[in-house]
């Protein structure tokens, strides 16, 4: 029996720690793991409380994260919770094993400390390993801060394991400036946190010797298309779960979360759409822009990346108020528009309003991203909702150096 | 010698084509593609003969999987020691042994590797590879006799 941890009602912990403390309570039963900046704390965090008797596990050293997230399917296929941590190369190394832990709808929980990925190489955070999860098949939802690192580590067992989803979940957070920013985090009792996950329920688990079972058999082209179709409404049917198990949070925390977060879309006549950390930068700089020049700005934040919340999105944007929004993306889009424009526009085009659509990328490789500049193309949006145009390209990029750079122009509304 | 599904009683081997199970629709696959080895739960299905399993519809056993199969092993019952040395080595459980008497070969299953007249240690062989369509009696007819060493 683990021993329990004491805790303070409220910590200073960065979001490594978060996390790997929402492991420990969770009571994960196997963490195979390959370290890696900057998740490298989560795990290594778990190893820790294994060894000091806080967690009744197995911590399994593998050789690379291929092995790591195969030694997960394995455990998890076996019949126990099981969880790992990854960032960037390691993640993109993980990539072909993603797709085998969903499409063997195995609940397995990543933390992921956003990173970007090379070329050139970098530690910073950027969103480059979150954008290449998505078409994984994983639910993905994403913490802006230590405190939602935490909490959302815990909820994401909750959603994964729950009957009608039973699909491995990530929770992301960015490298270093939520993964290495200490800040207060109010963490649950283990026994309140453990109820709230609740006991591990095995399905088709490979150690019940009364059922023998197979996994990760081979389909052909006249059984892949119905196993896929299958997952795929999971994960879109996985919405409501959601919204249940954050309700649910929220009984025993106050702490509200929404797949897709608004802060002042009421009344917004221009509005940021963007994820992670910068999500904080963004409220701030509109919360002044509001007082200081009486610019009516609204934040959309897609709390959950996937399965992308397009009901929520469509709701959000459908404010008669809203002239323009700005999707912001930390990822380089490798030759297209970014990933958040492309899926929120598809969003807005069902609205009434038909918001000005602009893409704006930013903050690759760890490029700051503070008030000023946020003002700046809040600013710039609101020159489009009054020229009732839109009045620069269309893809254009914050915080570059040299000359300006930008793709594609129209003059429509 | 080989055993057809008539001559097995009860058994299900080998009874259907690959890939002819039922197409149900995405809303009836299992999920997560897990298949299960037998109809319900089996706590003794280790202490049963194959042929006294409930083996399930998606298990291999039940179906005819060797159609690319090009050379074939015959079974010579004149000669066999009843050793088991092909029973052991066999990688398909094609070779079929009840109370350690070889019964034959199962040819739904069996892919035609070879091993088994590898490991068979009588002479003249009591196993031998011939062409898929040969006929097993005509090469049991001209079977070859005892080598001096």
């Amino acid at each position: 029996m683990a021993k329990e941890f004491d805790l303070n009602e409220v910590e200073v912990w960065d979001g490594n720690y978060a996390a790997s403390q929402a492991l420990r309570q969770a009571q994960i039963d196997v963490v195979a793991a390959y370290p890696i900046t900057p998740s490298t704390p989560i795990v290594e965090g778990y190893g820790g409380y294994v060894a000091n008797g806080y967690v009744d596990g197995e911590f399994v050293m593998v050789e690379s994260e291929h092995a790591a997230m195969s030694g997960c399917i394995g455990a998890a296929a076996a019949g126990g919770r099981v969880a790992t941590a990854t960032s960037s190369q390691g993640f993109a190394l993980m990539a072909e094993v993603l797709y085998q832990a969903s499409g063997m709808r195995l609940p397995i929980v990543l933390t992921v400390v956003n990173r970007a990925l090379a070329s050139p190489l970098n530690v910073r955070g950027d969103h480059s390993d979150m954008y290449l999860g998505r078409d994984s098949g994983w639910v993905q939802i994403d913490a802006f801060n230590a405190q939602e690192a935490y909490d959302l580590s815990l909820v994401a067992f909750k959603i994964g394991e729950h009957m009608d989803v039973r699909l491995p979940v990530m929770v992301h957070q960015d490298g270093f400036t939520t993964s290495h920013k200490a800040q207060n985090v109010y963490p649950i009792k283990d026994d309140a946190a453990y109820k709230f996950v609740g006991d591990y329920v095995p399905v088709d688990e490979m150690l019940d010797f009364t059922r023998p079972v197979t996994h990760g058999a081979q389909t052909e082209e006249d059984w892949h298309y119905e196993h896929k179709a299958k997952q795929h409404k999971a994960l879109m049917d996985s919405r409501t779960v959601i919204d249940e198990v954050f309700a649910e949070f929220k009984k025993l925390t106050g702490r509200e979360y929404k797949r897709v977060e608004t802060y002042m879309m009421e009344d917004a006549e221009v509005a940021l759409v963007l994820l992670g950390s910068s999500v904080e930068t963004a409220i701030l700089a509109a919360k002044q822009l509001r007082e200081e020049e009486g610019i009516k700005v609204g934040i959309v934040a897609p709390r959950c990346f996937r399965p992308f919340p397009y009901d929520l999105i469509r709701e959000a944007l459908d404010t008669p108020s809203l002239k323009t929004v700005c999707c912001m993306d930390k990822s380089a889009p490798g030759g297209a528009l970014g990933a958040l424009f492309n899926e929120v526009s598809a969003a807005a085009y069902a609205t009434k309003a038909r918001p000005i659509m602009t893409n704006y990328i930013y903050g690759l490789g760890g490029r700051d991203f503070a008030i000023d500049e946020a003002k700046r193309i809040m600013r710039e949006q609101k020159a489009h909702a009054d020229a009732g145009h839109i009045t620069t390209d269309i893809q254009q990029f914050s915080g570059l150096r040299g000359p300006k750079l930008g793709f594609f122009q129209t003059r429509r509304g | 010698m080989s055993i057809t599904g008539s001559a097995r009683g009860n058994d299900n081997r080998g009874i259907r084509e690959l890939g002819g199970e039922e197409k149900v629709g995405w809303d009836a696959v299992t999920q997560g593609v897990t298949l299960n080895s037998f109809v319900g739960t089996s706590e003794n299905a280790a202490f049963l003969k194959p042929e006294e399993r409930q083996y399930n519809d998606f298990n291999s056993y039940t179906a005819t999987v060797a159609s690319w199969r090009i050379i074939k092993p015959v079974y010579n019952r004149d000669v066999c020691i009843d050793c088991q040395n092909c029973w052991v080595w066999c990688p398909d459980t094609s070779i079929i042994s009840r109370d350690k008497q070889m019964l034959g070969i199962d040819y739904d299953h069996c892919k035609g590797c070879g091993v088994c007249v590898e490991v068979c240690p009588t002479n003249p062989k009591s196993l031998l590879m011939f062409g898929e369509k040969e006929d097993n009696d005509d090469a049991l007819a001209g079977w070859p006799s005892k080598e001096k060493k």
